[in-house]
Order: structure tokens, then sequence, then C-alpha cells
């Protein structure tokens, strides 16, 4: 019988997960798990391999939360109440790039980005007009932005001031990630240590003040579509988290008063049985750090819960209605990953920002695999499959190496300023490059099954007339607040950004006083300075 | 007779921080033998023209993801022909709708690249234009 098996011809000489992946075996079988592995895992158990909660989405689905937001408040505003009207049931604020960069919309370098990646936040006036109808004691919102943070989570606490909302009721989540802003996403302003202390400011505030609040969302997600591979996403990830949890220990925090506040954010990309693999081997290894290495008491501060938006990279231009397929295949996976929260990517985002169409097939693709598939009637379906049980161990050693590297090299922020982690990943995004132009790794529709017609699709567009309103906005603001107060207040946040102090109390006195995000972070550059990333070429 | 090496200037103007492509790109022209000069991110339209200036480069590849690549790239355009006369080509990458190319083209780019395109087909594509214009020169 054996014989006749490996006579049997393949179609491939290796199968292989990515492109410097693991090598797929033919057949999986009991001998490739250890017994009491598959025995073990229970849910809500420790180490949480199968899912942190015991009945997973047979208590409460995962919320579907989709990133958006553009031009003005008003556009994002209606976009955010259609959303919530078709059954969204969290938000997820796009911050158009000034904001997330620390400049008013009306700065030279702003101006041809306003409005366009997200919606133009410039102060406290566009953050209460953007949850205008929207009460925000009973939502929860993740917002996008990590450099400005500090300045946009002050504005939120007060906008749900305004609206009679106290901050220890607000739920939702501020991804106040920096390293990785060094890694992949580059929306850093400050040098690493400034930004750590701001990173840290934000935890600490929320550990004290805004229990429902996520302080963080480690994010491998911007890792990965910068060319980063499922196991390297995953231990840069947990590598940058390990640097966190250091930095508020550092401060003195215990780390079971901060920990359950932590959340982290990742990509499921098309290989469904990888993905999986990748987010079970995550949950245990971030619960086995946290008992072993930092001594956490506290079960919630060994819960990995994190968001999943399906990868954005992956999305390809030619044929674009493949796109709904990748999608659906990639929630699929982070749904069997057990996610929190998950974002579906639109079918035309390699063409534009999604039209209004496009963003409710992708939503509609998570209620389809909510209601009608059953894969969310039990709990990590996955587990105990040979197969998923051998990869999710194969994908846990090989972060495994990495952390130990990155451990010896002094931890996420050296390996960050070597350049190392940067380096790992160009050196597969062009692997996967050279891959995918030599044919090696089939993408349908690009580099085979091309076709020459394109359906002519409806896409969505910034109305040109943005800036100008935006600036009207700002323009208008600026002459409606007491100048005197803004300075003043502006000349405490550097006092405070100087000291040690946490800077979260005088942020939220300046945004109320109506300081612009651009005043705002203009003060703690003249105490912060300004980074520029070294040459990388 | 050997001729001179290519040379291509990569740069990403505006605010966006999505490098991938621009890195493969850049990646990608050195193993096919050009001279590649990575700018980096964030990057004024000036600043972009200053260094190609002094750099003397043939191409200058401009990538942009965040939808600010029409009042970018043609400022870039711009702002090199009011300060060489030097015939060079333009090379545009990102999410650029058709649209959007032929207003580009108008103001002077040679090709635009959007995601998902093999990087020998921008090689490719460099060497013909620049044996296009070299045509009436040389051979």
């Amino acid at each position: 019988m054996t014989d006749v098996m490996a006579e049997m011809k393949e179609r491939k000489r290796e199968f292989k997960t990515t492109v410097d992946g693991i090598v797929v075996e033919r057949v999986y079988s009991p001998d490739d798990v250890s017994e009491n592995e598959i025995a073990a895992g229970l849910p809500g158990k420790y180490p949480f391999t199968r899912n942190i909660m015991p009945a997973g989405y047979r208590t409460r689905l995962w919320t579907m939360r989709q990133y958006a937001g553009f031009a003005t408040v008003e556009e994002t505003n209606k976009r955010y109440k259609y959303l919530y009207k078709q059954g969204q049931t969290g938000f997820s604020v796009a911050f158009h790039l000034p904001t997330q960069m620390g400049y008013d919309s009306d700065h030279p370098l702003a101006l041809p980005e306003v409005g366009r990646v997200g919606v133009a936040i410039d102060s406290l006036k566009d953050m209460e007009d953007l949850w205008s109808g929207i009460p925000l004691g009973e939502v929860s919102t993740s917002m996008t932005i990590n450099a400005t943070a500090p300045i946009i989570l002050a504005m939120y606490i007060a906008a749900a001031e305004k609206q009679g909302v106290a901050q220890g009721q607000l739920m939702g989540t501020v991804q106040n990630d920096l390293l990785k802003e060094y890694v992949a996403r580059n929306t850093y302003i400050f040098a690493p240590e400034p930004s750590m202390r701001l990173t840290t400011d934000i935890c600490g505030y929320c550990a004290q003040n805004m229990p429902k609040w996520n302080s963080i969302s480690i994010s491998g997600y911007h890792m990965r579509e910068a060319g980063a591979t499922a196991i390297q996403e995953a231990a840069f990830s947990l590598c940058n988290g390990i640097a966190y949890v250091q930095a508020m220990i550092a401060r003195g925090m215990d780390v079971d008063s901060f920990a359950p506040q932590f959340s982290f954010f990742f990509a499921a990309f098309s290989n469904l049985f990888e993905e999986v693999a990748k987010f079970r081997a995550l949950r245990r290894m971030w619960a086995k750090i946290m008992k072993e290495r930092f001594n956490a008491q506290n079960e919630r501060s060994m819960m990995l819960k994190f968001h999943v938006q399906t990868g954005g990279c992956t999305l390809a231009e030619q044929q674009p209605l493949n796109n709904v397929v990748r999608v659906t295949i990639q929630a699929l996976a982070a749904i069997l990953g057990s996610c929190q929260s998950l974002h579906t990517n639109s079918y035309d985002e390699a063409l534009a920002l999604p039209s209004e169409e496009a963003v409710q097939l992708a939503l509609r693709t998570q209620q389809i695999l909510a209601f009608e598939s059953g894969v969310a009637d039990t709990v990590d379906p996955m587990g105990g499959s040979y197969y998923v049980e051998w990869l999710t161990n194969k994908i846990e050693e090989g972060v495994q190496k990495y952390i130990a590297t990155i451990d010896k090299m002094g931890g996420a922020q050296e390996a960050i300023k070597k350049g190392y982690i940067q380096r790992e990943i160009r050196r597969s995004a062009y692997n996967h490059q050279k891959a995918v132009d030599a044919g090696e790794q089939v993408v349908v529709g690009v580099n085979q099954y091309t076709s020459e017609e394109q359906p002519a699709l409806e896409l969505f567009e910034i109305d040109e007339g943005v800036a100008k309103k935006q600036l009207e906005r700002l323009s208008k603001l600026k002459s409606r607040r007491d100048s005197d107060e803004v300075q003043q207040v502006l000349d405490r946040v550097r006092q405070v950004a100087s000291s040690g102090e946490n800077i979260m109390p005088v942020l939220i006195e300046a945004v109320k006083a109506y300081a612009t995000v651009g005043e705002i972070s203009d003060a703690l550059r003249d105490v912060f300075g300004e980074y520029k990333e070294p040459s990388v070429l | 007779m050997v001729r001179k090496k290519t040379r291509v200037l990569i740069a990403k103007p505006g605010l966006d921080g999505h490098d991938r492509g621009a890195i493969a790109v850049a990646q990608g022209l050195r193993d096919a033998g050009m001279e590649v000069i990575y700018l980096g991110l964030r990057l004024t339209p000036e600043q972009i023209v200053e260094a190609a200036i002094q750099e003397d480069v043939d191409v200058i590849g401009l990538s942009c993801l965040s939808g600010g690549h029409l009042t970018l790239f043609s400022k870039t355009m711009d702002s090199f022909k009011e300060r060489s006369d030097k015939e060079i080509i333009f090379i545009g990458g990102g999410i650029i709708p058709k649209k959007d190319i032929t207003a580009l083209k108008a103001a002077g780019i040679t090709g635009t690249f959007g995601p998902g395109t093999p990087i020998n087909e921008i090689t490719s594509f460099i060497k013909a234009e620049l044996e296009k214009g070299s045509d009436d020169k040389e051979d």
C-alpha cells in the first residue's frame, strides 16, 4: 500500500504554505500530533489555543467593523450612519494622513492629501461633528491612529463628554503602536524613545481611567502588507508586544493592571489553513509569554484578543471581481481562527477608495459567513485536525526562532534600530514579487488566466472641493476660539512633555480649548524633535 | 561600446507611507542593471526635483497610494521642467484610476503601473522609452 502511495505522481515537486514557507506533506495522521496536545486544548482555558472564551461565537459573534472615513466629517458621519443601519456593530475610523502626521489641513504638506485616505480631523469641533447623532456610550470605536493617538484619544474623550458620556464608559481601541510604524506603516513623527513614552502614557491613562478601552492594538497587519510572511507577522508582533509590556513594567506598573487592555491586529491572507494555524499559535504563544515571562496572574492578561483585516495587498487590479472570492476565503480564515472583530476589504480597493456598493458587499460577505455558513456554530471547528494542529506547532516553532533572535539583539526596539526587522520583511516582499513574476506563485487573473477585457466599474471619487470645505471649517474654528487660552494651554503641553508626567490630562485640556492637531503636534515637536528615517536602500 | 548605465530616481511625494511597491521596484530595477537612487518617503516635489537634477537621472519614478497622485505627480513634473531641459522619463505607481491616467499623461507622465505589475514590465518599458529617445542621437 505505501509503495503504491509513493509511486503516485504529484502535480508539484513540493507543496509549500508561503514563499519561504513550510513544506506540506501529502497527508497527516495522529503520528504528527501528540495526543495530549489535542486533549489539552479546551476553549477558554490556558493557553487558549482554541479560543479565549469557552463558548466562542455561540455567546457573541465577532464585531463586524469596517474601516471607513473620507472627505470631511459630514460625509463620513453619513457613511457611518449608513453602515450602522446596515447592521455594522462597531466603528473603525480612518483618518486622513495630515491628522495621522500631526499637520492641520492648511499645512502645505497636507493640502494634496486632505480627506483622501480618511476623514479630516483638525480639532475637537470636527470630532464632535463626526459623531453627531451616534451615541458614544453605546457603540465601540476603533481608531487607526498612532503618532497623534494621544491627541485624537483626548478629542474622543472630550467629544463623548459633550454627549454626556463619561470616559469610563467608552468602548473601543486606539492603535497606538509606534514600533511597527518604523518598520512598515511609516506614520511616525518622533524618535522611538519619545514615541514609546507617549504610547505608554496612553496605556497608563487607560488602565486608570478607561477600563473598557483597549489602550493599544499591536499590529502585525501592516508588516504583513509590507511583505512579511505569516510567521514573521506573528513573530514581530509578539516581539513588539513584549517591548510594550517591558516598557510599562519599567514605568512601575503591575503587569495585570494594564495587560488586559492590550489588543492585537493581524492580517488574513488566502492560504486558509496557514492563517488559521497562525491565529491559534499566536493565542497560545501570547498566553505563555504573559504567564511565563511576565508572571501575569490574571488570566485576562494572558488572553490574546485581536482584530483581523483581510489582506489589502492580495487584491488585484486585474479582474477585480475575483477579489470578492479572495476576501471570502480570508474572512473565513479569520473566523475559523476565532478573531474578535473583522474588517473585510472591498473588491475595488486596488483601483480606488471603495464605492458604497463594494463596501456593502464586503459587509454582506461577513453576514453570509455568520448566518448562512454555520462556521460560527461551534468553537474552533479546526481543532483536532491533524494537519492544522501540526501546522499550528510548526508556526509556533518558526515564531519562537525569531523571538529568540530578537531577544538576543536586545528586543524589538533594538532590532528595529539595527534595521533587522525591516530587512527581513523586505527580503520576503522581494522574494514574493520574484515568485509571482516568475509564475511560481500563481495569482489568478494576474500571472495566469489573464484576460484583456476589464469590466467597467463605478469607482468612488473624492469631491475635489473637499480641501476647500475643510479649510473653511478650520478658519472658522480659529476665528471663534479664544486664542490666548490656546497659547497658554499649548505652553502647558510643552511643560508636561518635557516633564515625565502623563501627557493625557493636559491634552484633554488642550483639545477642549480647540487647539488643533497641528498646533498640539508642533508643541510636542518643540520638545521631542522630529525623526528622520535612516536610508534603507 | 558600453553605454552609460541608466540612472533612476525612485521617490514617494506626499505623506503616504506605503513603500512596499516603491522599494520592490527600486530593487528590481537595480537587479536589472540600472543605477537606482531610492530617495525615500514624505518628500516634497521640490526635494525630489533637486535630487533628480543633482543625480542627473534619466528616469524619475514616483509612487503614491493615498490618492494625492494628480497634484503631487504633476507638481513634480512641472517643477522639473522649470529647472531642467533634460528630456527624462516620468513613471508613476500606486492606486491610480484610469481616468486620472489620461490627466497624468497630459501632464507629461510616460507610463503608470498599478498593483500587480511584474517588475520586468517596468524594466522593458524604461528600456524601450530610452531607446526611442536616443534613436535620433545615437546608433
